[in-house]
């Protein structure tokens, strides 16, 4: 019933918890002395198993408790973080991706965790004191135990503190009659009654869920008061549909002893000296009352949605142009005005719209550090991962795309770029190899890049392995740069490693990844260093939908070349066009540059009465990587933001043309894929 | 022969014209007829590809039938039309020279087709009509689209 509706939040935010547990333990396992991060792990576990028990997932709840019970002898330094314990705790959260997976799924989330579960108690059992504290949460009987051991640092504090003022507090859980139809309702006027006597200073679940209804049937909050324990039942009970109060004591020993204890051994936490710059910041991080409210700020939007007022916008922007255009011919002052006002509040709205659906790639990112993790122990050698940058921000359509081929390039570099340990060290390096992964905004682009300190990239194999396959001719390899002779590694049907491992070595090749990130307008390159290491340099456009252009004129058509692809435009006279290989060439800042006559390619119809007569060639020059080339055209009519369209399934893979848009006129101009046309 | 599979139902079908003779197409595929528009050349692709329009904001390939069928070209003229087919939400336009009835067809008037019909490849047709002292084709769209699609993949 009323569950199914929590479903998606509740997969969404468990997805959400795991991956923060995923963090925390990874940097954890960096440093194990900070006993801060286990308490992070421990509140994301806890909360997990919270939400799992009030969603009925038994299998969830169990074993986060029982993973809950390993993190708190961590916390009390009764149990050492090594290696073994790690591996342990991740193969816990592995199954709980599991158990969320399968319910995402569909499925009923049941999962055979017996065997996580026992090593689990096995490492409970090596040191077996302080389980007491750690009471079964999911039973009902005792409340109480329930939210006793979740207050953190902050809560405590106020608690200690406001019972030095005389204060009391309790521990209320209010059950709401089964039947109820306004659960939200009945809460608000628990919450009306519960301010009139005292400060709500917590809730379980935390008041946004509540309101959002997010709960069963049971609530539990923590209020000071100085009211009596009796008179606060006879007041909720006021309320109608309520079926239960029960109402506990907090105690505030145990914290006490806590705290000196752990003011020994850990760090200064503020007990009572109000240090209050770390209050504070302990605060933000970790009261999920306060979190609440916090975060209301922002709303979970549907992405479909998203889309939808992306698809309105574009329609927008079409119109937009043809106004620009009918203003500018019929030439009245204000209708000009009021064109130009709406073209810049458009402009804006673009610029929201676009940066609404910018994610940072972080989503993408933050699953390799696993990654990483797990295949350096596969592959027995010592990686570390650094990632900089997770925060750039790249549009979703593209961050969706990018996971795969990413995870293949970062398996490259550990399977065939880090070097065994060993190796690593006859050659004077140090034990543990580093793969940098690093995200950033360059112009109109955003630079992937992933370099390994390995072994870097043999040429003499490559460039064997592409002659052996046919890649390349032997005079083809006289022209190429060191980077154009790395970059074989992309063609079709190419693995350098001597032995294919089940790691990268899989049939897939890097030509896919290649493809993928060119079916985005995006450009691979690699350099490398035998010895050194090898850099992989992903170039890809911020957003797809919208993009920049320069229009050109050949003939009586029009052409859209993407601005991405355009280093700058000139004007050479026909006598400095030289021709090299049958090929036309300029030198152009000294460099000699390749033209592609876009009236040949496309076959563009000759005008009637030939006036490009003249002595000038009009130059688009695109790049590709390193590679440049010039567009020969007629006429370069001007930079315009224009709405990429498909040409849809029946005109699919028409050369070197990726796409069209609408004119401001209401014609269709086709947009150039200047990747096809650089080989 | 393939006619036959809708004999229970009249079909309701739009009428058009190519050179001196009249073809029928099934209504529920016409999504719209269009005046003659400015259609963008593709480079590259087959010549019975006219190229692509702006219908209302949507990109869409048009066709033109005389080229498809091999029939000699003629001057766009006030009486052509684009015929705007949706298949399986596939938007296509068809140029023909002009489209202006709605009829219904008793589905047992459909013959098979005759050997030579306008010099129009028999496979692309589904049978002929005679109503009223006219004769229709009734196009096989299926096959017009399939064949294409083929050859574009190709």
């Amino acid at each position: 019933m009323s569950q199914s509706e929590y479903l998606e939040v509740f997969i969404d935010e468990s997805q959400e918890h795991l991956q923060a547990i995923n963090d925390n333990l990874l940097q954890l396992e960096k440093e194990p002395g900070d006993l801060s991060i286990v308490g992070e792990i421990f509140r994301s576990a806890h909360t997990l198993k919270g939400m799992g028990a009030t969603m009925g997932f038994e299998d969830l709840a169990h074993l986060t408790h029982n993973m809950e019970n390993v993190l708190d002898l961590i916390r009390n330094d009764q149990l050492e973080v090594t290696s073994h314990v790690m591996d342990i705790v991740f193969e816990a959260v592995d199954d709980l991706e599991e158990i969320i997976v399968d319910i995402s799924n569909g499925g009923d989330g049941k999962q055979d965790v017996d065997a996580v579960v026992k090593h689990l108690e096995t490492l409970q059992g090596l040191e077996p004191a302080a389980s007491g504290e750690e009471a079964a949460t999911a039973e009902a009987v005792q409340p109480a135990n329930t939210i006793n051991e979740n207050y953190d640092e902050y809560e405590w504090t106020v608690l200690t503190q406001s019972q030095e003022q005389g204060y009391q507090a309790y521990q209320i859980q209010i059950s709401l009659d089964e039947k109820t139809m306004l659960k939200a309702a009945r809460v608000y006027m628990v919450f009306e009654v519960l301010e009139q006597i005292g400060d709500v200073i917590k809730s379980t679940p935390p008041a946004d869920e509540l309101e959002e209804e997010k709960f069963d049937f049971t609530f539990v909050v923590t209020l000071l008061t100085t009211t009596e324990a009796d008179e606060i039942k006879q007041r909720i009970l006021k309320v109608s549909e309520i079926s239960s109060v029960y109402i506990k004591t907090v105690n505030i020993d145990p914290y006490k002893e806590n705290t000196t204890k752990e003011k020994n051994q850990v760090e200064e936490k503020a007990n009572s000296s109000p240090a209050k710059k770390q209050e504070k910041r302990k605060k933000k991080e970790s009261s999920p009352g306060k979190k609440g409210t916090e975060l209301n700020k922002t709303i979970r939007v549907n992405i479909d949605r998203l889309d939808v007022l992306m698809n309105l916008f574009e329609e927008l922007v079409i119109d937009r142009g043809r106004l620009e255009q009918i203003s500018s011919e019929l030439n009245n002052t204000e209708l000009n005005e009021t064109v130009e006002r709406m073209s810049r509040i458009s402009g804006d709205l673009q610029e929201i719209i676009l940066n609404m659906r910018m994610m940072p790639v972080d989503q993408v990112f933050n699953r390799f550090p696993r990654m990483v993790r797990s295949l350096s122990k596969e592959l027995g050698k010592k990686v570390n991962l650094e990632i900089i940058g997770a925060e750039t921000e790249l549009d979703r359509t593209i961050i969706d795309e990018i996971g795969d081929p990413l995870v293949h390039l970062i398996r490259n570099s550990i399977d065939h770029g880090i070097e065994h340990p060993d190796v690593r060290k006859s050659s004077g390096k140090s034990e543990e190899g580093t793969v940098e992964l690093r995200a950033y905004h360059s112009g109109n682009h955003v630079f992937i890049e992933i370099e390994d300190d390995g072994a870097g990239i043999n040429k003499e194999k490559v460039i064997n392995k592409a002659l052996e396959n046919g890649v390349v001719t032997e005079e083809d390899l006289e022209k190429m740069t060191d980077q154009q002779m790395y970059g074989l590694l992309f063609a079709s049907g190419f693995s350098t490693a001597e032995e294919v491992t089940d790691v990268s070595g899989r049939g897939v090749g890097l030509d896919v990844v290649r493809s993928t990130f060119e079916s985005l307008g995006g450009v691979v390159t690699v350099d490398s260093e035998l010895g050194k290491g090898s850099l992989f340099s992903i170039q890809l456009p911020l957003t797809l939908s919208i993009i920049d252009v320069m229009l050109v004129e050949v003939a009586e058509e029009k052409y859209a070349v993407p601005l991405t692809a355009i280093i700058e435009t000139a004007i050479v006279n026909k006598k400095e066009v030289y021709s090299a290989h049958n090929q036309k060439v300029i030198d152009f800042r000294g460099k000699v540059v390749p033209l592609v006559f876009l009236h040949e390619i496309f076959q563009v119809p000759a005008k009637d009465k030939d006036e490009t007569d003249n002595d000038f060639y009009s130059l688009v020059i695109i790049n590709k990587g390193e590679k440049v080339a010039g567009l020969v055209v007629d006429s370069l009519i001007g930079q315009h933001d224009i709405v990429l369209k498909s040409l849809g399934n029946y005109l699919s893979d028409v050369f070197a043309i990726s796409g069209a848009t609408i004119l401001g006129d209401g014609q269709v101009a086709l947009i150039v894929d200047t990747n096809a046309l650089i080989k | 022969m393939a006619g036959s599979s809708n004999d229970e139902k009249d079909l309701k079908v739009i009428i058009f014209q190519l050179k001196d003779e009249e073809y029928a197409i099934e209504v529920d595929f016409i999504q719209s007829i269009e005046r003659m528009q400015p259609v963008t050349r593709i480079p590259g692709v087959e010549a019975y590809i006219n190229g692509v329009m702006n219908l209302r904001g949507v990109i869409t390939p048009v066709i033109d039938l005389r080229k498809r069928f091999g029939i000699e070209s003629k001057e766009f003229d006030e009486a052509t039309r684009i015929l705007v087919l949706n298949k399986e939400g596939n938007e296509l336009g068809f140029i023909v020279d002009g489209a202006n009835d709605v009829m219904d067809i008793p589905a047992s008037k459909i013959e098979p087709t005759p050997e030579v019909v306008g010099g129009v490849a028999e496979e692309y047709l589904r049978g002929v009509v005679k109503l009223e002292n006219r004769l229709f084709t009734l196009l096989h769209l299926d096959k017009i689209l399939q064949k294409q699609e083929d050859k574009a993949g190709a």
